[in-house]
């Protein structure tokens, strides 16, 4: 299919964004307190509180500071001010950030106080509102929308008609040079050797399943009682879902039938070209899809069975479902109803091009049933105790 | 109306999308295809559950999504029910 125009934002580096936010980033827990009360003070700039950022250390702090650098970063963002208790690693973030060429400052709360921090701070992110009102959507190809892709509250309508349906868009999006990514590590177990399979070369199989080992490793290390035998869970089972395998299998749809991925990339990296990438994530809802923000999506693809309700405060989140129940009775949290399919009335490849036109729309500005809603669920994921 | 649904043309179970009532003729799409099935329901198939779309012995695969979900450990027949009391994980 032709690649489909959308009107988005250009960013200072070339990356195209569908959101223009301020944000007012926290270093720490300490100082969400003062990026609340900007955001209160500065109508339109949104704070992203958080519950760490302090005496983290070597591989999770290194996660902490890539997921916060990346969150500013990304290209939904227009502009940042960063807020922490002490200068230093403030400072790391804005440099984090500042690569990217987009307006970005820092403020220290030691020395001065909170109130005198608000104020500076108030004065800049005006100033950043006021910068970033002026700027204009121009058109860009739907190619250059990165979009993630994860599911949630799954049954067997999700195995049987959302999830395909994202597959469906995902191969076309990739086909028309779109950058594409999904994870949910523990969730393949039982489609692993599928999922090694589709790897572009034997060493991307070969990478993904270093990544699956450990991650099943952990989940080994520490299980309190036999993960067996809550897998599929009792509610699976009484839904239609016998095996770990078909679970996983329907977990798969939503990478389609034909695109390989090109890349494995650990928590929270960007991807380095277009194609279709595995990322290392939790299947925890909100913290994979900040995982993917802070890697640089700006689109989320989410097909619910019994009707997952996350969202984020900066990368939009498209939800789907085809349980005609949650399509009716959790209306207010469904963007697209793809219920047709099990009456047979709607074809997989159709619903992809519909999910398609709503990540056009979405693209264009129509806010998710998420964004309406308020739900801004930014999750870090922790690796370890901090210090 | 479509009462149940298979993933793939290779596919050995189908997906009620309704209520299937045991001595029913149902009828059923590939969703790959487009073709239709008609078959004839041995037992009452819950909306979500799998019916067999040909006669399984013990140890064969039932292959759903194109793949092998699983190991037969009780034989069915076609228009049965199929579930955790006849098909088992290979993993645990």
């Amino acid at each position: 299919m032709a690649t489909p125009k959308v009107m988005a934002y250009r960013r200072e580096n070339g990356r195209v964004g569908i959101r223009n936010h301020v944000v007012i980033l926290p270093l720490d827990d300490l100082s969400n307190s003062a990026c609340g009360k900007v955001a209160h003070n500065v109508k339109g700039c949104k704070a992203i509180p958080h519950a760490y950022g302090r005496l983290q250390f070597g591989e999770d702090l290194a996660l902490f500071f890539r997921t916060m650098i990346g969150t500013g970063s990304n290209a939904n963002v227009a502009a940042v001010v960063v807020i922490g208790i002490e200068p230093q690693w403030t400072n790391v973030i804005v440099e984090g950030i500042a690569k990217t060429g987009k307006p970005v400052a820092g403020f220290s709360i030691e020395r001065y106080g909170e109130i005198k921090t608000v104020e500076m701070a108030s004065w800049k992110a005006k100033e950043f509102m006021h910068g970033a009102s002026e700027l204009k959507r121009e058109e860009c190809d739907l190619s250059e929308v990165w979009v993630s892709v994860k599911c949630g509250e799954s049954d067997t309508t999700s195995g049987l008609a959302s999830n395909p349906t994202v597959g469906n868009a995902v191969e076309k999006l990739v086909a028309m040079g779109g950058t594409c990514s999904f994870g949910e590590t523990s969730e393949i177990t039982g489609a692993e050797m599928v999922c090694k399979a589709r790897g572009a070369t034997p060493e991307l199989g070969e990478a993904f399943m270093a990544m699956f080992d450990r991650y099943a490793a952990m989940i080994d290390r520490n299980k309190t009682d036999d993960l067996s035998g809550s897998q599929p869970t009792k509610g699976n089972i009484a839904g239609g879902l016998t095996t770990i395998e078909e679970k996983a299998f329907g977990n798969l749809q939503k990478i389609g039938k034909k695109a390989n991925y090109v890349g494995v990339l650990d928590k929270a990296v960007s991807p380095t070209g277009p194609g279709l990438w595995y990322m290392d994530t939790s299947s925890a809802a909100a913290e994979a899809v900040t995982l993917w923000a802070a890697g640089g999506f700006v689109a989320h693809l989410f097909p619910t069975g019994q009707g997952n309700i996350i969202g984020n405060p900066i990368e939009p989140v498209i939800k789907l479902s085809a349980n005609p129940r949650t399509v009716k009775d959790m209306v207010e949290h469904i963007d697209y109803d793809c219920s047709a399919i099990l009456r047979g009335e709607l074809t997989l490849d159709d619903a992809g091009d519909q999910l398609l036109d709503m990540l056009v729309r979405t693209c264009n500005g129509r806010l998710t049933a998420q964004e309406v809603l308020g739900h801004e669920e930014f999750v870090l994921t922790k690796l370890y105790e901090s210090a | 109306m479509i009462q149940f649904l298979v993933h793939e043309q290779a596919d050995t179970v189908g997906v009620a999308t309704v209520e299937i009532k045991a001595g029913e003729t149902a009828e059923g799409l590939f969703m790959d295809s487009q073709a239709k099935i008609r078959l004839k329901a041995n037992h009452d198939i819950p909306l979500g559950h799998k019916i067999g779309l040909k006669g399984h012995a013990v140890n064969d695969g039932v292959i759903k999504y194109g793949h092998d979900i699983g190991r037969v450990v009780t034989a069915f027949g076609k228009g049965d029910h199929v579930h955790v009391h006849n098909l088992k994980t290979r993993r645990w």
